[in-house]
């Protein structure tokens, strides 16, 4: 397995072979929707692969029970199952234990826990710095805990190329800075974050470092030890697994001195009637029963994805993505936003239609089994400093090939002749 | 069916919004966002003996939003609130496929949109913004 960090989303020097039609027929979806199927909103959310389907249908028609309470047969198959899976999503992460990664819902409750847990150490007057390409995912959990304990919001600025604008650090960052918080890859924009940078300026001040992933992840395996941070949310759903489960990674010795977010269930050590004394993490975390069946698809998600050849994948979704950003500054009137190589950035691009709305292009594409997505992506400070209210977004995934940004290229062709 | 939900109708009407004015000294004024893609339209009501007088608004959105916001503006002028409702749950009506033919003939532009349910709050958007400047004169 080839262990993938942010440096090696770079161009290829050489392309390695990829059997394309068998790493397509690990997705059911294609079977069923046909040829004319050209799903290019991998962004929102990824296709379930057959490892992923079959974990969660085995769990949910055969081996179903709760975890962490039953003593007979199929609760104990039950738990193991489940903290097996959190041992694959730790292992895909690069964590050093299994015990970092809390079950979540997804990236947007994990990013919940992460704020609310972290503010209650926060005092009035502290900071917390964002970014403007977050996903409302990691301003408006940042922004509820924020207001709670009276400290103060700050965000890391655009540069030309709508990548973060890192020079700004300096500005930014105090000891009045106590968290930050950014995404490991814009939603919009495809362009991945320097955490480098980012780390270094966190440690300077003592400020914690939480990374948003759900963009990310998708693209290979990581390595959140070596990215320095100390919590890292992503998706299962965007991963390839089912909706309805994703993780968070706090580093070990943070998040035993974490306070938890929601309460009851098997979080707790010992209730009574007067106070309750809480559960080591990740269990902490986990209120209630979790997303079993879910968490059980993201985990075989995961060791499936740790398997493939990321060398070549790296090499095939960047082929398309170049191919897709070529074709769109060859049509008039449509003009991609963000980074214009492929140098540090994810296969996703964003793109304006001048004088058509986003959503008579995706309306219309939709019309040739192009699947996109318009509007603006969870993320209107970002389109704001680009002097936009919406943009149209492509993502490419794995198993996209070159017909589909073809499809997506002539149904473009199509809007701009009747509607631009 | 997407191809239906740009006829010449719908495209033509839409086009007619770029010619919209605001209103200087309007009654009420509302502005109305939808959520999903930040679209938003202010509309402006004038009132003169319980009907509206004059309709203003500026619409920034897709086809569909600015060919209804052009709908209603030009059919409410002369209009008491009581047709105006009646109106909209015509619309709503159309929408949802329930009941006989709109309020407004020219509401029946947008019946493709029907199948497509992710693009009715485009269509209801002005809409919207229509019912609650309604439920403000009211409340006054």
């Amino acid at each position: 397995m080839s262990r993938a960090r942010a440096s090696e989303l770079a161009p290829p020097n050489a392309a390695p072979r990829l059997d394309l039609a068998g790493l397509k027929g690990e997705f059911p979806i294609f079977e069923a929707q046909g040829p004319r199927f050209h799903y290019l909103d991998n962004a929102a959310t990824g296709q379930i692969c057959r490892a992923a389907a079959a974990a969660l249908v085995d769990f949910e028609t055969r081996a179903r029970a709760n975890v962490k309470r039953g003593v007979y047969r199929l609760a104990d198959e039950a738990t193991q199952a489940f903290e097996e899976a959190r041992a694959r999503i730790a292992a895909y992460l690069g964590a050093r234990e299994a015990r970092e990664v809390v079950i979540t819902s997804g990236t947007t409750h994990a990013l919940n826990i992460a704020a609310h847990t972290l503010c209650a150490r926060l005092r009035p007057g502290d900071e917390i710095l964002l970014s403007l390409a977050e996903h409302h995912a990691n301003i408006v959990p940042w922004q509820l805990a924020a207001a709670r304990v009276g400290a103060v919001i700050r965000a890391i600025p655009l540069d030309a190329e709508a990548r973060l604008d890192l020079d700004r650090l300096t500005d930014l960052v105090s000891r009045k800075t106590k968290v930050i918080a950014v995404t490991h890859c814009s939603n919009v924009t495809g362009a991945l974050t320097d955490l480098g940078r980012i780390r270094e300026a966190a440690q300077a001040v003592g400020a914690l470092f939480v990374v948003d992933g759900a963009q990310r992840a998708p693209h290979g395996p990581l390595d959140v030890q070596a990215m320095g941070c100390d919590l890292y949310a992503l998706s299962g759903h965007k991963l390839f697994g089912a909706t309805g489960a994703g993780a968070l990674w706090i580093r070990a010795e943070l998040a035993e001195e974490l306070p938890p977010f929601l309460g009851g269930g098997e979080m707790i050590r010992r209730v009574t009637i007067e106070r309750t004394s809480f559960a080591p993490a990740p269990h902490r975390f986990e209120a209630g029963t979790p997303p079993i069946g879910p968490a059980l698809a993201m985990g075989a998600a995961a060791a499936w994805l740790a398997g493939l050849d990321w060398q070549a994948i790296h090499a095939h979704e960047l082929a398309l993505t170049e191919r897709l950003l070529a074709g769109l500054r060859a049509i008039r009137g449509v003009r991609p936003i963000g980074p214009e190589g492929l140098q540090a950035r994810a296969p996703l691009v964003s793109f304006v239609v001048e004088g058509v709305h986003p959503h008579d292009v995706c309306q219309l594409l939709d019309m040739r089994g192009v699947c996109t997505r318009g509007g603006h992506h969870c993320a209107q400070p970002l389109h704001e400093a680009l002097g936009l209210e919406a943009s149209v977004r492509a993502s490419i995934a794995l198993y996209n090939e070159a017909e589909d940004v073809d499809a997506l290229l002539e149904g473009l062709e199509d809007v701009v002749r009747r509607l631009a | 069916m997407s191809a239906e939900l740009y006829d010449r109708a719908i495209v033509e009407t839409a086009k007619a919004s770029a010619e919209a004015q605001r209103l200087s000294a309007p009654d009420v004024t509302v502005e109305e966002d939808n959520p999903l893609c930040g679209d938003r339209i202010a509309l402006d009501l004038a009132m003169a003996d319980g009907r509206i007088a004059a309709v203003g608004h500026r619409t920034r959105g897709c086809l569909l939003t600015r060919a209804a916001a052009v709908v209603l503006a030009r059919r409410a002028p002369g209009a008491d609130p009581a047709e105006l409702r009646s109106a909209i749950a015509s619309l709503r009506d159309l929408l949802e496929g329930r009941n006989g033919p709109p309020a407004w003939p020219e509401l029946s532009m947008f019946e493709p949109v029907r199948a497509v349910r992710s693009r009715h709050d485009c269509v209801l958007l002005p809409f919207r913004a229509l019912e609650e400047a309604l439920d403000r004169l009211e409340e006054r």
